[in-house]
């Protein structure tokens, strides 16, 4: 039981490893498309600012410049999206899709020449990455049983980014649901027109909230090459981005049921590694691939109207164009 | 996509405009490839040269454009329905599962007369069904096709790999390949046809499938500008309430559209697994289906368009491959760069020029008005 017992903490430990990134991009996801643009660019985004992260790093050895290059491509990323489909009205899905191409092929081009080492940036180590926090009084209960490892062993000890994460959630909800500039981001998801006439500027509120996605994208981009790994590689994203999609619309574009989804998700592909070549009694060998392609299912299933209903807000995806 | 404007006359909408798009994408990756220290008119010399120089280039150009031409007029077929079928590569990669099951089925019982048929059958069924659930949520629960089209692409990704590695794997193989085909279901490659009359051209992937893709092209521009099913596809694009409302059952529109869109996009498979590989293995699609995206696109959604651009992007991949042979820091990354580019300036931003050609132009058309009553 003992041994069930930490098994479980260092599968929920790497739940929350593997979350993190999910839940900045779900976060990201969240603030543009409840402004009315759909963000399927959030993989680029994450993908260019895991490059300009570790690139940044690699050059001054601080992970913090770091984290700022990430933050700065990612939002130069995300005002690109926004230049084209708020000023010039293009579509959404097509600007997303070009922004992730994009960021897939200029991070190893410009890896490549920078680095000389097939795309692959310098190994990062001491400062240049984000090192473990301890949090305070870890150390002292780390012997009271049951809640003294659940407090050392899963919520201590991770890097600040993870921490950043968590925090992003509750921040997301009480912009988007206490502040002025929230409501009107989410008026301006439903209803543009009753936004503009009330002499809002829809483009300058739409900017902003594509903005917020690349800011929270950056920070997700600088975790995964400089917390969660040690160096940035070709392609590291891995669908991630897609998924932190997946998870925001299986939270229905609302921040806790997205960073519920997000764990879920993070939880599965914990699932997946510990479950490798195990057997599970009664059941047998459970594929590898099944488990990985878990989250894309339960988001169709989800889609298809069978748990509950996922409406997008009303004005996603159209351009607003001002009645003259 | 974008509605035709009354103010501009054709030949600036459907030439100009798009020949500026096109001009700028790569303007753009010339400065990419100025950034990284590159000189990028030595880079298109290059590439042209390894793109059309030689025969064997020639071939490998065609065989590429191929592929295109298949995902090109797939997503071409689903935008006239104002569909957006991000799903290419899931279609194209099941697709290809059926070719392969086919040929390990009947491959040593069968002539590849009677082969071929029933593999252009079976990738076109299996792309089709792999289609169908994401158009049938899309028609009748209202899910959002782009989302899950890609959410499909993903699962047809762990699918194959399941498959692969556990069932289809070759006996005794270290690699999650299946066994390699009988001749007998090796699509025959145009060296190989060019011999049979006489003539003789180098060896390179180019196989029948190109033949399909000119049938196909001409197939789709008859049934999309001239057959009842294409007005309907196409009238459910401009305007979904007036095709309902002129009685056109838009569900089953939807449905069929992207069926054809699937198939279309299988077909891939026809060209990589039984023209090429002669065996099922791992991401043989290596990004056409998206490339699709890029050559629908710039091909502004008509066969002849698409053969253009699908031919161009065909120059690009092998002249790009030539190109990481001669200038080590310019790798395949840089053509999906410019692919990147080219959807962003002839997709996203198709529309960013035009209010400044309506200006210049509208001055012109008036300064030769006045001109005239002067």
């Amino acid at each position: 039981m003992d041994d069930f017992f930490l098994l479980s903490l260092s599968t929920l430990d790497s739940t929350l490893r593997l979350s993190t990134p999910l839940i900045l991009c779900a976060m990201a996801g969240i603030f543009s498309e409840r402004s009315g643009i759909i963000d399927i660019g959030l993989e680029g985004k994450l993908l260019a600012g895991a490059f300009a992260a570790a690139a940044a790093a690699a050059y001054s050895g601080s992970a913090m410049l770091g984290l700022t290059a990430a933050i700065f491509t990612s939002i130069a990323m995300a005002l690109l999206h926004g230049f084209a489909c708020i000023t010039h009205k293009g579509n959404q899905v097509v600007s997303g899709l070009a922004i992730n191409i994009l960021a897939s092929g200029l991070t190893v081009t410009f890896g490549i020449a920078w680095f000389h080492q097939g795309g692959q940036t310098p190994n990062l180590s001491g400062d240049a990455r984000f090192s473990p926090v301890t949090l305070p009084g870890a150390e002292i209960i780390r012997e009271v049983p049951f809640l003294g490892p659940i407090y050392t062993e899963l919520l201590s000890g991770h890097n600040l980014l993870v921490y950043v994460a968590f925090l992003a959630v509750p921040l997301t909800w009480w912009i988007l649901y206490k502040t002025r500039f929230g409501l009107r981001l989410r008026a301006v998801g439903e209803n543009p027109q009753a936004v503009d006439t009330a002499g809002i500027s829809v483009t300058f509120l739409r900017y902003r909230a594509v903005i917020c996605a690349g800011i929270l994208c950056g920070i997700a981009g600088a975790y995964l090459s400089t917390a969660h790994n040690a160096a940035f590689g070709r392609e590291m994203s891995a669908g991630q981005g897609y998924i932190a999609l997946a998870a925001m619309i299986f939270g229905k574009w609302r921040p806790v049921p997205g960073l519920l989804a997000c764990l879920l998700f993070g939880f599965l592909n914990a699932l997946a590694f510990r479950l490798e070549g195990v057997s599970v009694p009664g059941i047998g060998q459970i594929p590898v691939q099944l488990m990985q392609s878990l989250p894309y299912v339960l988001t169709v299933i989800l889609l298809a109207g069978f748990i509950g209903k996922a409406i997008a807000p009303k004005a996603i995806g159209r351009p607003y164009v001002k009645e003259r | 996509m974008s509605s035709p404007n009354k103010n501009l006359p054709g030949w600036i909408d459907v030439g100009l405009i798009p020949l500026i798009n096109i001009s700028l994408a790569f303007l753009v990756s010339g400065f990419v490839i100025w950034l990284i220290g590159e000189d990028p008119i030595e880079a298109v010399k290059i590439m042209i040269n390894g793109a059309f120089g030689y025969d064997e280039a020639l071939g490998y150009t065609l065989y590429y454009t191929t592929n295109f031409v298949f995902t090109g007029l797939a997503v071409a077929v689903a935008f006239h329905a104002s569909l957006f079928n991000i799903g290419g590569e899931g279609q194209a990669y099941i697709g290809g599962l059926g070719v392969g099951l086919l040929c390990l089925l009947l491959d040593q019982y069968f002539p590849l007369w009677l082969i071929l048929p029933l593999a252009i059958i079976a990738s076109g069924l299996f792309g089709a069904a792999w289609a169908y659930i994401p158009a049938y949520l899309q028609a009748y629960r209202g899910s959002h096709i782009v989302i899950t089209t890609i959410m499909f692409n993903f699962i047809a990704a762990a699918l194959m790999n399941y498959l692969l590695v556990n069932i289809l794997i070759a006996p005794g193989s270290g690699s999650p390949e299946s066994r390699v085909f009988e001749e007998t279901a090796w699509l025959p490659f145009m060296h190989e046809i060019f011999a049979w009359f006489g003539a003789e051209i180098t060896r390179s992937p180019l196989n029948l499938s190109i033949v399909l893709a000119a049938i196909a092209s001409v197939f789709v521009w008859f049934f999309i500008w001239h057959t009842r099913w294409g007005y309907a596809i196409r009238m459910l694009g401009h305007n979904e309430n007036a095709a309902q409302y002129s009685g056109i059952d838009t569900k089953r529109v939807i449905i069929g559209t992207m069926c054809l869109s699937g198939a279309l996009a299988s077909f891939v498979g026809i060209n990589e697994i039984m023209g090429v590989h002669h065996r099922i293995l791992l991401e043989f699609t290596a990004g056409y289906g998206f490339t699709g995206i890029a050559v629908s696109l710039m091909g502004r959604n008509h066969p002849i368009g698409i053969i253009i651009a699908s031919l161009l992007f065909g120059a690009l991949y092998q002249g790009g491959a030539e190109l990481a042979f001669e200038i080590p820091t310019i790798q395949k990354e840089m053509i999906t760069t410019i692919q990147g580019l080219v959807i962003l300036f002839c997709g996203a931003l198709a529309l960013m020029i035009r209010p400044t050609l309506e200006r210049l132009f509208s001055n012109f058309t008036q300064n030769n008005k006045t001109a005239v009553v002067e």
